[in-house]
């Protein structure tokens, strides 16, 4: 591996800047002058091989490119350039040849990009596998009756074999069962452990004494059989881990510095302290807490706190981190940042309710501390019994070893890893990441369903709901107006206008005011779209998301009302979980009509508005009080307390960065429809379980008294292992 | 069964230089994109003549 290393480093000029020099070079450029002249970009839409070609192609073809290559499993090209070629460059230029394309920070990749352990497992695995097919052919000629010194010499060469193979294959589970024994515990590691150590032993001694039987096959097969499991449950935590790290790597932490003379700079989020200037544009989100000192525009605050409707904002109010900026720069005075701000005060919260959380034990935990006392028992017994019984330490020790052997925890080890890679994969193909390892035990617990409203059952997209009410005319010049600004209200209000057919009037004069609307002159006369105020309508209308038009001068204000369009699927997936016989619930912090008019419309019979994030939380903790299994659903910032409360939580992949963190699921796609699959694939998984604990036990029953009653030859461990290995893996295939 | 001096420590060569394949197919990271590799076989690129030196290198990939 370190050869390897060495050898490609130059060739990445990013790692040759050396932290000296960047440290010699004066401080605040930093960051520009570390940039890596790596780039990469995550690729959403590559499918086939033609897209490869499309990608790779278009890359190379740009001048400043010097290698490009596409990942089709991660969804990723990495790319070698210049630099002085940009991300936005290449973006440009792949959105050109018809792919859409995010720049990714590597910087947050870094854990995943070189997946170490990995391939150390499948190194040990490889050498496990290759000391095992040798053994086994040796093992069978002494099977097939090879004996005195044929069979000797059999035997010295599988322990010549076997013994190294397992030295290094072995390792993890002598690291795993001495970290726990030193621990006063007893894992699954510390029967496997003393299997294959006690087997090697006995079977090396056997071997000197020409003795009959040996067990080297039996304990290079055991490790074989278990890293198979080992690398299949590493693997599934990989790609859940390296799914949810690139959707944190896809918020490039970069913010817009004004220095002291007025000019703009680019730096990364971590360099700002307090009293730093901050420019945020329309549609960026707030990087820090600050005061706004110029400007003036309207901010979304649904992440935080769940309303729907915009927030007006001047100078001398206060943001928080996490706030989305609609229509006007804004320039911040930083009051707060990084690890100070409101954004990471809330994962204090989160610590304290997953403290709450009772610790759950996983099914294969629980089995193995039934497991591991009792095979040792048996053990210990069996060999008690045969030294009084005849004198012999050696046969009893054989014995020990026999039934620790027949014992493994082969079937028990892959029993779980086995179906949680299966249904983990048919979860990813859904879209669904998985990203704990018992996320699916506990999913299959669940009794109480609790969603949270914006951006979880809807899109927090806002649909226009009087359009078709509007005059021709009218029409036209809504149209005209909402087309010269970017806010949300009216980039909907424009597209839902133009999907009718209508033309733009001809305006003049557009000119946007940034916190209150557009206006334009229209045959001499002012024409304006807005906040109700300032078109000149008294009181807004309550507890509604609207915008108001009004028309040539003199005309009445024409209300433009908007409703939050619900996910796809949505009303589907409330119907499936609640066809499995749970209870669905809707707690949401926005206002009471918006809430019951969504409930309805999706069927959901509990709802609550006007929620506070504390009172989310408190509210799964009085269900988990009552006995209950909460699954929570959420995105936002409000529900990130509720959701590490809740026994298993899920959030869609478009929620904000604390709240993928809380939960156990992350959604990848953006419809719904196959969250009631998640619940039956969780309870068919816990099934399958259950009936491997159960199929490794009938082999061990059957299996045990031989061993004890000294009946067990080599032959009889190797098949009652391999048997019940396949038996239990082709059982978890059954979940796909 | 004198056979068997030269046939053991044949088998054991042959396994053996599978194994140090499955190394160095591990090493030069191969089981990184496995989806796309099996893709890239209907890439009719380079079908004609290998790809140039410089790129051939499997390390150069990050």
């Amino acid at each position: 591996m370190a050869v390897t290393d060495i050898g490609s480093a130059p060739e990445r000029p990013g790692t040759v800047v050396c932290p000296g020099c960047v440290a010699g070079s004066g401080a605040g450029e930093g960051p520009e002058l570390a940039k890596d002249a790596r780039i990469l970009l995550s690729l959403p839409t590559i499918h086939c091989a033609a897209c490869i070609a499309s990608v790779e192609e278009a890359l190379q073809a740009t001048p400043g490119v010097e290698e490009a290559r596409v990942n089709l499993t991660l969804k990723r090209a990495s790319i070698e350039t210049s630099p002085d070629l940009s991300a936005a460059d290449l973006i440009a230029v792949l959105d050109r040849a018809g792919f859409e394309a995010h720049e990714l920070d590597p910087g947050a990749l870094a854990a995943t990009s070189n997946d170490k352990l990995g391939r150390d497992l499948l190194m040990r695995l490889g050498v496990a596998g290759f000391a095992m097919m040798n053994v086994m052919l040796l093992s069978i000629s002494v099977w097939a009756g090879a004996d005195a010194a044929t069979r000797d010499m059999f035997h010295w060469i599988s322990a010549g074999i076997a013994l190294p193979a397992i030295a290094f294959s072995a390792q993890p589970f002598f690291r795993n069962a001495w970290a726990a024994l030193r621990g006063g515990r007893l894992n699954m590691d510390v029967p496997i452990a003393l299997a294959i150590l006690l087997a090697a032993g006995t079977s090396l001694y056997e071997t000197s004494q020409s003795g009959a039987h040996a067990y080297f096959d039996a304990a290079i097969a055991l490790t074989f059989f278990l890293l198979i499991g080992r690398y299949l449950d590493h693997r599934t935590r990989a790609v859940a881990r390296s799914a949810a790290e690139e959707l944190a790597a896809l918020e490039v932490p970069r913010v817009t510095r004004l220095t002291g003379e007025g000019q703009e700079e680019t730096v990364e989020l971590s360099a700002i302290c307090a009293g730093d200037l901050v420019l945020v544009k329309p549609g960026g989100r707030m990087p820090v807490d600050g005061e706004i000192t110029q400007g003036a525009s309207e901010i979304d605050r649904s992440l935080l706190t769940g309303e729907t409707a915009p927030v007006p904002c001047a100078p001398g109010d206060l943001v928080q981190a996490g706030e989305v900026n609609l229509t006007g720069p804004l320039v911040l005075r930083t009051i707060a940042a990084g690890r100070d701000s409101s954004l990471h005060a809330l994962a204090d919260l989160v610590a304290v309710a997953e403290s709450g959380r009772a610790k759950y034990s996983s099914l294969a935990d629980r089995a193995a501390k039934l497991y591991a006392p009792g095979v040792h028992i048996i053990a210990v017994l069996a060999m008690a019994g045969w030294w009084l019984g005849t004198g012999d330490l050696r046969v009893a020790l054989n014995i020990a070893a026999a039934v620790l052997i027949i014992t493994c925890p082969c079937a028990l080890g892959l029993a779980v890893p086995a179906v949680t890679t299966a249904a983990s994969g048919r979860l990813f193909r859904k879209g669904m990441l998985i990203k704990d390892a018992t996320a699916l035990e506990r999913l299959a617990d669940v009794d109480v369903v609790v969603f949270d409203k914006t951006g979880t059952l809807t899109q927090g997209v806002p649909v226009p709901m009087d359009a078709e009410r509007l005059h021709p005319d009218q029409a036209a010049q809504v149209l005209a107006l909402a087309q010269g600004s970017a806010h949300p209200l009216a980039s909907a209000l424009a597209k839902d206008l133009t999907a009718r057919g209508v033309e733009p009037a001809a305006l003049e004069d557009l000119r946007e005011v940034p916190g209150y609307g557009i206006e334009a002159i229209f045959a001499g006369q002012n024409l304006r779209l807005g906040r109700a105020e300032w078109v000149g309508h008294e009181g807004a209308l309550p507890d509604e998301t609207a915008t108001w038009f009004a028309g040539p001068d003199g005309a009445v204000p024409v209300a433009l009302r908007f409703r939050d369009a619900l996910r796809d699927g949505a009303g589907k997936a409330v119907a499936d979980l609640r066809a499995a016989g749970l209870d669905v619930q809707l707690l949401s912090g926005d206002s009471a009509a918006a809430v019951s008019a969504l409930a309805h419309e999706v069927g959901i019979e509990t709802a609550k508005a006007g929620v506070l994030p504390a009172e989310k939380a408190a509210h799964i903790a009085a269900l988990s009080e009552q006995g209950r299994k909460v699954l929570m659903v959420g995105d936002g910032l409000n529900d990130t307390a509720a959701l590490a409360a809740a026994h298993v939580s899920m959030s869609p992949a478009s929620g904000l960065d604390a709240a993928r963190v809380a939960s156990d699921i992350v959604l990848m796609r953006s419809d719904l429809t196959e969250l009631g699959d998640a619940y039956v694939t969780a309870k068919r998984s816990v099934a399958r379980i259950a009936e491997n604990f159960r199929l490794a036990t009938l082999y061990n029953i059957a299996a045990v008294p031989l061993a004890v009653a000294g009946l067990a030859t080599p032959l009889i461990a190797a098949l009652a292992m391999s048997a019940s290995s396949i038996t239990v893996s082709l059982n978890a295939l059954r979940v796909r | 069964m004198e056979v068997l001096v030269y046939l053991i420590p044949a088998s054991l060569f042959l396994g053996g230089l599978g194994l140090v394949g499955f190394f160095w197919t591990l090493r030069s990271h191969q089981y990184e994109d496995p989806e796309g590799d099996s893709r890239r076989i209907l890439n009719s690129q380079w079908d004609d003549r290998p790809k140039p030196d410089g790129e051939m290198d499997q390390e150069g990939k990050p």
